[in-house]
């Protein structure tokens, strides 16, 4: 009785190998460093250009801790301090390529054979490490917009190609209604429509001088497009924050049409807004030639101040002038797909722009079509459109062109910059933003520190003074499931913040109930009569059900915070959740194990060490009644 | 050691009614006072102004705070962030009453605190103001309304499966009293309502549930142990069974909930502080609540064991 197999003692020491091993990178702590890497996927840092970049810190004479190449080939340099990180970056920017960013991060300082076994510690929240929180509302409706847009330049260029004629295109709000003269026109149109814009629900009316087909979305499509223009923003937003080399940043979706943004270690909320908030997307349209009063940069000089004609947008460009470009958007900055700053052949700044390879077949048709005509590119930024530049088309180009026009070199680095990033699928808009400085962030650390280590204490002594020895192996089964709770925590990556901090402290309190729950039974047991061995088997066995009830119960809960929380509510039911998994685990099977290995060897055992257990009723009441006795002789 | 040597049941269930119209009034003073009073929510929800200023030498948190007060600005929060000479201040929304735009208003705002704060400290600088919108607040309550919701639900769904609806429905109104409770201190004494509140309510939401359950284990062992004993017997013998544990296990949480307090931060103070009630109610709620209810649903030995006829033939030998 009271004996584990082998197997079950093996099962709880590799539990707490493991433990151990994910638990101490925590204690390590972190070092300043530099991560080098590609900006695509297709840039990877090798051997060679790593051999020149620790060759450029050697020559600059600035000392590294350590160095490593990674499988996803980005380089990694720690540092002694930041100072020295600052030189090191220095170092290396100088030597890095196009392609290339190097970001100031932060890295575990663990051995590297704990870093070989792929244990890192967890990640700390905003609250413990300062810096600066954005949350981004994306605006949905100029998306959809975006894309009914789109779908009237579909409809126009099909029509038209198929030599179908219609009588007017027109728009009201998600609506898009094309007018014929003749219905055989519209018979025609319709099949059009059906057969080759499938993502359109198509609607006839008649009237007695005029047909109508009406063309909304589909539902799904407008759904499909929204979320398309999330992710791409997020990827937009990491490319950004990549590309400015900001150290860890996260950026994740938040909701359906959020993006919460957060930027360890970075202290200047300007500038990140800086960062964050160019919002700009490029367009490429063609002029209105039509309106156009000559050839000259003043052609359209006479629309000053006159409202732009019908199917035309007016814009400036950046001298102030006027330039009337047609509503149809040719081409977005989203099938741009590189873009450099260079000089064109008059020695004028210029961005070199290179397209995806539908990009390229729009472009060259485009170009086609339209030689000797003007072509205006846009960059289109929060309720602002600037015309970069609208030179004459000399001759057909495809997927690799040039915009000029930027007035000087940092203009058009940052316009490569930008477009390189890629562009916004739709506008977004700051609409929560807050600040953590490092100092607060350290001593939040050392709060959350002391609350657990406190608490812990006080469970413990109270724990052994109460049960005595069946209180050492309840704290020890506590202290196991700290191990694994913090183990999984760091294996999981888990960003660790102020709550999460609490979460864990206050598992740990709800945790000792289930040891609480063994150690009560096993006495009430001892205390019924049976022998001590019977009443440990009896104890753990009697007290299994209430803690998996218990647990279960208090699991839905945090499941369902699990669910439908954000931010800290999350982050704390991350960990009340993975708290109950290992607590039942710990008091279960790692309790039970030290009290076999204790008592269940033995041949003979009279007495438990679980404090008092020698009162019980019957004793009691015979006692009483002798009192009784007594004083009534 | 031994703190409970309780010899004899405790007619916990004699009592039942008194503790019931105490519950009752508690239950209605908490109502009352989050209808008339309402939450004090944190800037988390509501939205408000954000300040940053910057001093020349040390800045004292006291102080602006006090200086704000003079001005008849309340529910500040100052805390210097970043150096000890960057305050920011946090002012909660006052919506703009005079037809003038919400920026106006935070500007208008923003000066007269600066006005204030020059008069103290001549070196203060406006570094940036802005406004925190209090969107994210209404998905948050929403959110919260359906975890509450998914929870009750959860809940509910494996108590009837594993014990019995009765049981089921007398834990959750238990333990929605005990939430209910929580929340008419912090309306009765306007604490700060903040995101780690939330959590933590929720969180009691599972742990009181978890001493119901406890009880409730012991009801359905006695209901099978204890045979002759009548309904009121068996649930006082269940809860004078566990009510040392109950007492242990809440001591203990309660002393990690204690060292929160102290040691974690002005943060987590009130993290604590609902916690701390919620323990207190949960062991309150799951004694004297959870298990009269379950009496008065009419919870009886049946809902466990086969009638006894069957049970004493099968165990003649």
């Amino acid at each position: 009785m009271n004996r584990y197999p082998a197997w079950k003692y093996v099962l709880i020491g590799i539990a707490l190998l493991v433990g151990i091993i994910y638990t101490a990178p925590n204690f390590y702590g972190v070092v300043p460093a530099v991560a080098v890497s590609g900006v695509r996927a297709a840039n990877k840092v090798d051997e060679p250009m790593k051999a020149t970049l620790d060759a450029a810190l050697k020559a600059a004479n600035v000392p590294v801790l350590s160095s490593e190449l990674d499988a996803n080939g980005s380089a990694h340099y720690r540092f002694a301090d930041t100072d020295r990180q600052i030189q090191g970056r220095d170092a290396i920017v100088a030597k890095l390529g196009q392609g290339f960013v190097a970001a100031l991060n932060l890295e575990s300082n663990s051995p590297p054979w704990l870093h070989a076994l792929g244990a890192k510690p967890m990640y700390l929240g905003l609250d413990l490490r300062g810096g600066v929180h954005f949350l981004l509302q994306v605006d949905m409706k100029k998306a959809a917009d975006k894309s009914i847009e789109r779908y009237m330049g579909d409809i126009r260029t099909t029509l038209r190609d198929k030599k179908i004629y219609y009588s007017g295109l027109t728009r009201e709000s998600d609506r898009i209604t094309v007018r014929f003269r003749e219905r055989e026109q519209k018979a025609a149109a319709l099949k059009l429509v059906t057969d080759t814009l499938v993502e359109l629900n198509v609607r006839e009316t008649e009237s007695a001088d005029e047909s109508q087909l009406i063309l909304t979305i589909k539902p799904e499509i407008v759904k499909r497009d929204q979320e398309l223009a999330l992710q791409q923003n997020i990827q937009t937003l990491r490319n950004r924050v990549n590309e400015l080399g900001v150290a860890e940043p996260i950026v994740q979706q938040q909701g359906p049409d959020r993006i919460l943004v957060q930027l360890a270690g970075v202290q200047d909320p300007a500038r990140a807004e800086e960062i964050l908030g160019r919002t700009a997307t490029l367009e490429v349209r063609m002029v209105s030639e039509e309106n156009a009063a000559g050839p000259g940069q003043d052609a359209f000089y006479a629309y000053k101040d006159q409202p732009a004609p019908f199917a035309t947008d007016k814009f400036f460009d950046q001298d102030g002038q006027p330039v009337l470009v047609r509503k149809i958007v040719v081409m977005t900055g989203d099938r741009i797909k590189d873009a450099q700053p260079g000089f064109d052949e008059h020695g004028r700044s210029a961005v070199n722009i290179k397209t995806d390879e539908t990009g390229g077949r729009i472009l060259r048709q485009t170009t086609r079509e339209n030689v000797k005509k003007r072509m205006a590119m846009l960059l289109v930024e929060k309720n602002k459109t600037v015309v970069l530049t609208w030179p004459v088309i000399q001759e057909e180009f495809g997927s690799s062109f040039r915009v000029t026009g930027m007035p000087d070199t940092t203009e058009a680095k940052n316009l490569a910059l930008l477009l390189r990033a890629g562009a916004l699928a739709a506008p977004m808009e700051i609409i929560e933003k807050s600040t953590v400085g490092p100092s607060l962030g350290a001593d939040n650390i050392e709060k959350g520190y002391h609350a657990v280590l406190y608490g812990f204490i006080a469970i413990g002594v109270f724990m052994i003074l109460y049960y005595a020895l069946f209180g050492v192996v309840s704290v020890a089964a506590l202290a196991a499931n700290l191990l694994f709770l913090v183990g999984l925590l760091s294996m999981l990556q888990f960003t660790l913040t102020l709550p999460g901090i609490a979460a864990i402290a206050l598992t740990l309190g709800m945790a000792i109930d289930a040891n609480v729950l063994i150690n009560e039974r096993v006495r009430e047991e001892v205390r019924s009569g049976m022998t001590p061995q019977m009443a440990i088997q009896a104890g753990y066995e009697r007290a299994f059900d209430t803690i998996l009830d218990s647990n279960i119960t208090t699991l839905i809960a945090g499941l369902a915070l699990l669910a439908f929380g954000s931010g800290p509510v999350r982050g704390f039911a991350v960990v009340h959740c993975l708290g109950i998994l290992t607590s039942i685990f710990s008091a279960v099977m790692v309790s039970r194990g030290l009290v076999n290995i204790i008592y269940g060897g033995r041949k003979k055992v009279t007495r438990l060490s679980i404090g008092n257990t020698t009162w019980d009723k019957e004793e009691d009441k015979k006692n009483d009644e002798d009192r009784k006795k007594k004083v009534a002789v | 050691m031994e703190f409970f040597r309780i010899r004899r049941t405790i007619p916990f269930m004699r009592h039942a009614k008194v503790f019931n119209i105490i519950s009752l009034i508690t239950f209605l003073l908490a109502v009352f006072f989050l209808a008339t009073r309402g939450l004090h929510f944190s800037i988390e929800f509501l939205g408000g102004t954000v300040m940053e200023v910057q001093y020349k030498q040390d800045a004292e948190p006291e102080k602006i705070r006090n200086s704000l007060a003079k001005q008849g600005l309340t529910d500040v929060s100052v805390q210097t962030f970043g150096t000890s000479r960057d305050v920011l201040i946090r002012l909660p929304l006052k919506a703009p009453t005079d037809g003038t735009t919400q920026n106006d208003a935070m500007k208008a705002l923003s000066e007269k605190v600066m006005t204030g704060l020059h008069g103290d400290d001549a070196s203060a600088q406006l570094k940036r103001v802005e406004f925190v919108g209090g969107q994210v607040g209404k998905e948050l309550a929403t959110d919260g309304g359906l975890a509450l919701l998914f929870v009750c639900i959860g809940i509910m769904v494996y108590l009837a499966f594993r014990f019995e609806w009765r049981f089921a429905v007398a834990t959750i109104i238990a333990n929605l009293h005990d939430v209910v409770i929580i929340l008419g201190f912090f309306s009765f004494f306007q604490w700060e309502f903040s995101l780690p509140v939330l959590a933590a309510i929720l969180a009691i939401l599972g742990y009181s549930v978890n001493e119901s359950v406890v009880v409730f284990d012991r009801v359905r062992e006695n209901f099978k142990k204890l045979r002759k004993a009548s309904v009121d017997e068996v649930m006082d013998a269940s809860i004078t069974g566990t009510i040392s544990r109950t007492i242990i296990t809440h001591g203990c949480t309660q002393m990690m909930v204690l060292s929160i307090f102290f040691f974690g931060g002005a943060s987590l103070h009130n993290f604590a502080l609902a916690l701390t009630i919620g323990i207190c109610f949960g062991i309150y709620s799951s004694v004297l609540v959870a298990a009269p209810l379950a009496k008065y649903l009419g919870a009886s030995r049946e809902d466990f064991v086969k009638p006894e006829k069957k049970a004493q033939l099968a165990d003649m030998p």
